[in-house]
């Protein structure tokens, strides 16, 4: 993948497989430290199917044997030093508080690092795509916070689809404010 | 600031053209958006569509969505183009650019762009 966000988009389609409500897209980064977390209530993986993700071998299509999306994923982080962990609770084991947590860790300043891209496209073509479920976005650089949960717009809409193209072209300007004051701030930082 | 007051404005616009949409026989873009697909681009191939149909004012006729691996992953980005009583159309190896021409000549002008379809790319 040519992007990180190419790789989020790709992994929360699975979440989004998997029946999830709710999917949280959480990037916290701390100096060279980027923590990507996926965080899903689908119905889960039981240990085997968790360990066989991170196989390109593995996949639940019946089409064609080969699920390149987690691998892609440990492949980009591992590339840069860091590491992968998922962690699953099945519906049948926990019938309340099941689902996926994808967890991946990279150094930034890995001159194997690839590039975050364009997430906040990424966002939005998880909502195009699925505008009835909900999303979580928050990226976190240093404390300083870009964030879109689309209950609280759904809130707002009512029964009007999140894919709507004017909702979407709200949502693309509201997480361009966000990011540009967040760079504001960097440079206003930079400064002192 | 987009703010949700703006927000409220666009749902309070919104409101009477949802029931349009619910009884829509138009034709139908699919973007195969796939661990393949996206690796191969389709994000702004699907972004293109998307910004496309409204520019053009198709969206009461045009509806654009997402699926998974269609099963021919060496000719993503792939689009396939459903309308009704028409044999279904697959555009292969689709760009921005391509998806642009596409909308222009075959969603709006009713031709298919042979030159991007599956029959004209697969050797």
């Amino acid at each position: 993948m040519k992007e990180l966000s190419l790789n989020i988009l790709d992994v929360a389609e699975n979440s989004v497989k998997a029946g999830a409500s709710l999917t949280q897209i959480l990037l916290t980064e701390r100096g060279n430290v980027l923590v990507l977390e996926i965080v899903d209530d689908g119905c889960g993986m039981s240990e085997d199917v968790v360990r066989s993700v991170v196989d390109p071998f593995y996949t639940t299509r019946t089409t064609r044997k080969v699920g390149m999306g987690i691998p892609l994923l440990k492949l980009a982080c591992e590339q840069t030093g860091g590491s992968l962990q998922i962690s699953s609770v099945t519906e049948e084991a926990d019938p309340v508080a099941h689902g996926t947590h994808v967890r991946a860790t990279f150094y930034s300043d890995h001159i194997d690092f690839t590039p975050l891209g364009d997430v906040s496209a990424s966002v939005l073509t998880l909502i195009q795509g699925h505008p009835d479920t909900d999303f979580l976005f928050r990226h976190d650089k240093d404390g300083r916070v870009v964030e879109l949960d689309t209950r609280e717009l759904r809130e707002v809409l009512e029964d009007v689809p999140l894919n709507s193209y004017d909702v979407m072209e709200w949502i693309r300007g509201n997480l361009q404010e966000q990011y540009e004051e967040l760079s504001e701030d960097g440079g206003h930082n930079g400064e002192e | 600031m987009k703010s949700l007051a703006e927000l409220q404005a666009i749902k309070n616009r919104m409101k009477d053209k949802v029931v349009l949409r619910d009884g829509m026989e138009g034709a139908r873009v699919v973007v195969g958006m796939a661990t393949c697909g996206i690796a191969a681009g389709a994000r702004p191939v699907l972004n293109a569509f998307v910004e496309g149909v409204n520019k053009e004012g198709l969206e009461g006729k045009v509806t654009v969505t997402q699926t998974g691996c269609i099963g021919i992953c060496q000719y993503e980005p792939v689009v396939e183009v459903f309308e009704p009583g028409k044999e279904k159309v697959t555009y292969v190896k689709m760009n921005p650019e391509k998806a642009k021409e596409v909308i222009e000549k075959h969603l709006k002008g009713g031709n298919v762009v042979s030159e991007y379809t599956i029959g004209a790319v697969a050797v």
